[in-house]
């Protein structure tokens, strides 16, 4: 497709202004939900996400309990005016993958053989997309169990990183990602710096895609305070709420 | 201890070293050093560290009196819901009722309240509980609310002093249990009253001098002081 968009301009600026190395402005507020519980409401550039989390609880239909462990229901879903044209309501092959692999990613890092044969939901509602929802879900996930008082190794994080008119950077915008090479979201547990969900769309060779991998992991360590601030944040106002 | 500031921390920060302390509830060790598995609130008074949390699922612990929701009952028990992660289960040999094979429904049903004690807890978590002690019953009447579980301690107070207060100045009966749920009867407007003392000792369940603010509050509109 020939591509009359230029997405880095003279000055090394992308389309919104940022340069290579910097992320879209993120807004987190925990504990927003009064039924959940656990929840969270993220604000990544355009997206914004609201996660909620329910238990651990009793798994239904029993057969899917573990009896060694908890399970997790991860569930990403985008709401039908998320998108510019309408998207059509109920998982598709999309969210249902999103959903997939964000479940596994959680599974690696809460403390699941803590409550056997129960399940922990975690509820993943996009509201506004623009580029970089299933990173914005995990983060916002992250935050919705830490609030939730669920036992975790850490608090997960995610950001992407991608090439865009032959340069790497981070964090893609929508015309970036539409129009782009490649586009690579990392979540890591960032204590540990261990890879919880590495999925990779489009084409880079082994030295871009070490360059990504170190910028994305870099970008989720920044997204990573911004979490820990927010739920600081809240507490620290329950607990001057005298 | 007043005046100390109270620390919250995070999963995965970083608490101490296994060589000082020793690692409590709430936190796991890895390469030799303590860190907190959940939110909660820092405490290492003794040798142990502890993560007292804010908020989260009841853990049941053996010996614990708690409030039960009967979910289901089958032939030779109860499932009980008792707030926990998974369902508690009451054997027909653990109620003080001789009951027939299969006569369990005309006991106890769906729907019905028990007060209860968590009497076996095996290593794959399954709960068991039992009514067979003094004051455990079939709940008749009155009203049962939940508050959060790691709220519990304060509402009953250092050896049950808030409780006490509440109970001196308000005509009521109170049952809590270690679940976060509590069972109260009186009049309809002690219950209300009992109601309003207890959601405001729980949204400042971590503020100091609670007890003598609550005992200003009750003081204040009380009508026959016991």
């Amino acid at each position: 497709m020939e591509l009359d968009i230029k997405l880095i301009d003279d000055n090394g600026k992308r389309l919104d202004g940022r340069s290579a190395e910097e992320l879209r402005k993120i807004k987190i507020e925990a504990g927003v939900l009064h039924r959940a519980d656990g929840s969270c409401y993220l604000e990544w550039g355009g997206n914004k996400v609201l996660a909620a989390v329910y238990g651990p609880r009793e798994a239904i239909p029993r057969h899917t309990q573990n009896p060694l462990r908890a399970i997790v229901n991860a569930r990403y879903n985008m709401a039908a005016f998320s998108v510019e044209d309408r998207k059509r309501p109920g998982p598709d092959r999309r969210s249902r993958e999103i959903s997939k692999v964000i479940s596994e990613a959680l599974e690696k890092i809460i403390l699941t053989e803590q409550f056997p044969r129960s399940a922990i939901d975690v509820n993943i509602e996009v509201l506004d997309a623009e580029a970089g929802t299933r990173c914005a879900g995990l983060t916002a996930a992250g935050v919705a169990l830490a609030d939730a008082g669920i036992p975790m190794n850490d608090i997960p994080v995610a950001c992407a990183a991608g090439k865009i008119a032959g340069q790497i950077v981070i964090d893609l915008g929508k015309e970036e990602d539409n129009f782009g090479d490649a586009d690579l979201p990392v979540a890591i547990s960032p204590r540990t710096d261990e890879i919880l969900l590495l999925q990779m769309d489009g084409h880079l060779t082994v030295e871009e895609f070490n360059k990504a991998l170190d910028l994305a992991i870099k970008g989720c360590h920044v997204a990573s305070e911004i979490q820990k601030k927010a739920i600081l944040d809240k507490y620290q106002s329950v607990k001057e709420a005298e | 201890m007043p005046n100390e500031e109270r620390k919250i921390v995070l999963p995965s920060q970083i608490l101490g070293d296994i060589r000082s302390n020793k690692a409590g509830r709430g936190t796991f060790i890895e390469n030799g050093k303590i860190i907190s598995e959940k939110l909660g609130i820092l405490n290492a008074n003794s040798s142990y560290i502890n993560v007292l949390s804010f908020k989260g699922r009841y853990g049941p612990t053996v010996d614990d009196f708690i409030i039960g929701i009967v979910e289901e009952a089958l032939s030779a028990g109860w499932l009980v819901d008792i707030n926990a992660p998974s369902p508690a289960f009451l054997h027909v040999n653990e109620v003080p009722w001789d009951i027939e094979f299969g006569d369990t429904e005309k006991y106890l049903n769906r729907g019905d309240c028990i007060m209860a004690k968590v009497s076996q807890i095996d290593e794959s978590k399954k709960f068991q509980i039992t009514l067979k002690d003094r004051n455990l019953y079939k709940i008749k009447g009155g009203h049962i609310i939940e508050v959060e579980p790691s709220r519990v301690p304060r509402i009953i107070g250092k050896k049950g002093s808030m409780i006490a207060l509440i109970k001196k100045y308000i005509r009521c009966r109170i049952f809590v249990g270690q679940n976060g749920r509590i069972w109260v009867d009186g009049d309809t407007e002690s219950i209300e009253r009992v109601l309003q003392t207890i959601y405001k000792i729980e949204s400042e369940a971590i503020t100091y001098g609670l007890t003598n603010r609550i005992e200003e509050l009750l003081k204040k509109d009380a009508k026959d002081v016991r």
